[in-house]
């Protein structure tokens, strides 16, 4: 088997099995869209998922070693704060990441 | 407003995550060897973003198909959740479900359920908007990173802590909309635990054990009434 036809062929199976994990209840579920408990789910889960999110995006930082994880903490205040204050999505992303990447490019609190 | 413009403003904060994400994807994906275009292509059929980092390992080590197929379906068996919670939202059909679908990664599932759809028109325009301008942003930062490689001198670390950002405004949001603090802390108390205990497999697991433990406390709650 050829370089490229491997790759393809991954290309291929990862395509197919990222397609069926999302599928996969919209196949299962045909025509139960009205039952109680998706309701509930509809309404729970989102925030839930975001919960878990925001804690994984933040899963590779080191809170045992300096910086102590205060470059994230810092732009995450940050970005909750300017929500708050003014509740412009884009402003407050903008404010926290600008804080963020300025942080670790400087080297301000390494 | 229209759907698309509501949709591109809506979108901008998974830019400012996906181009850099994806530029570090194909700068790994070209030191494969592999024609830039690859990326592309799987930026293009893929579309899962930590999917396509733990292919650089596989392909990288010659992992059997069966070895990929299992790792890939236990990586995104978390969107399985995210079905489950848009089935009564998805209300299109044909071509156009199939995309939504096949498109639902965990930033356009954020915006889709987070974000106000504009009270005009067709709302699944909005989504599908969505759904193709992120997929939009992804393709080109694989292919940015594929084509441009190391040679680019733009620093853009941190910049991926747009996504951190993104998730913590649109967790904001949810509180405005669910004002009920049960299924905050438990998902904070298992995103944690999960976190510490399961590294590897920390989403699926959080996420499973918060909604069953949500539901079994719905169904203690309709018992006792």
């Amino acid at each position: 088997m050829s370089d490229t036809t491997y790759l393809v062929l991954v290309i291929l199976v990862m395509t197919a099995a990222t397609f069926l994990t999302r599928a996969l209840p919209f196949m299962l579920l045909r025509g139960r869209a009205d039952h109680p408990l998706l309701a509930f789910l509809g309404r729970y889960t989102p925030a839930a998922i975001m919960t878990i999110l925001v804690i994984y995006t933040l899963g590779a930082v080191d809170f045992g070693a300096p910086p102590h994880g205060a470059p994230e903490l810092i732009a995450a205040c940050i970005t909750l704060l300017a929500h708050l204050l003014w509740r412009h999505t884009l402003l407050s992303i903008f404010s926290g990441t600008a804080c963020y990447m300025y942080a670790i490019q400087s080297g301000l609190l390494l | 407003m229209s759907n698309i413009a509501a949709a591109l403003r809506a979108s901008l904060p998974v830019m400012f995550g996906y181009i850099p994400l994806g530029m570090a994807f194909g700068i790994l994906f070209q030191d494969l060897g592999y024609p830039w275009y690859f990326a592309a292509v799987m930026a293009v059929f893929v579309f899962a973003g930590a999917a396509q980092f733990m292919a650089i390992g596989l392909l990288a080590a010659h992992a059997g198909l069966l070895e990929v197929a299992v790792s890939t379906l236990a990586l995104n068996s978390r969107h399985i959740f995210f079905g489950l919670s848009l089935i009564s939202r998805y209300r299109c059909r044909g071509v156009k479900k199939l995309y939504l679908i096949f498109g639902l990664t965990d930033e356009t599932y954020s915006l889709i359920t987070s974000t106000p759809a504009p009270s005009v028109g067709d709302v699944s325009t909005y989504y599908l908007a969505i759904t193709a301008l992120n997929q939009g942003y992804w393709v080109a930062g694989c292919i940015l990173g594929a084509l441009l490689g190391r040679t680019l001198e733009l620093d853009t670390r941190g910049m991926e802590f747009a996504l951190t950002a993104l998730f913590l405004v649109l967790l904001l949001e949810q509180w405005n909309k669910v004002r009920d603090p049960f299924p905050f802390l438990l998902a904070a108390i298992c995103g944690v635990a999960a976190l510490v205990l399961f590294k590897a497999q920390m989403l699926l697991v959080s996420i499973t054990v918060t909604l069953a433990l949500l539901m079994l406390r719905r169904q203690l709650g309709e018992r006792r009434t």
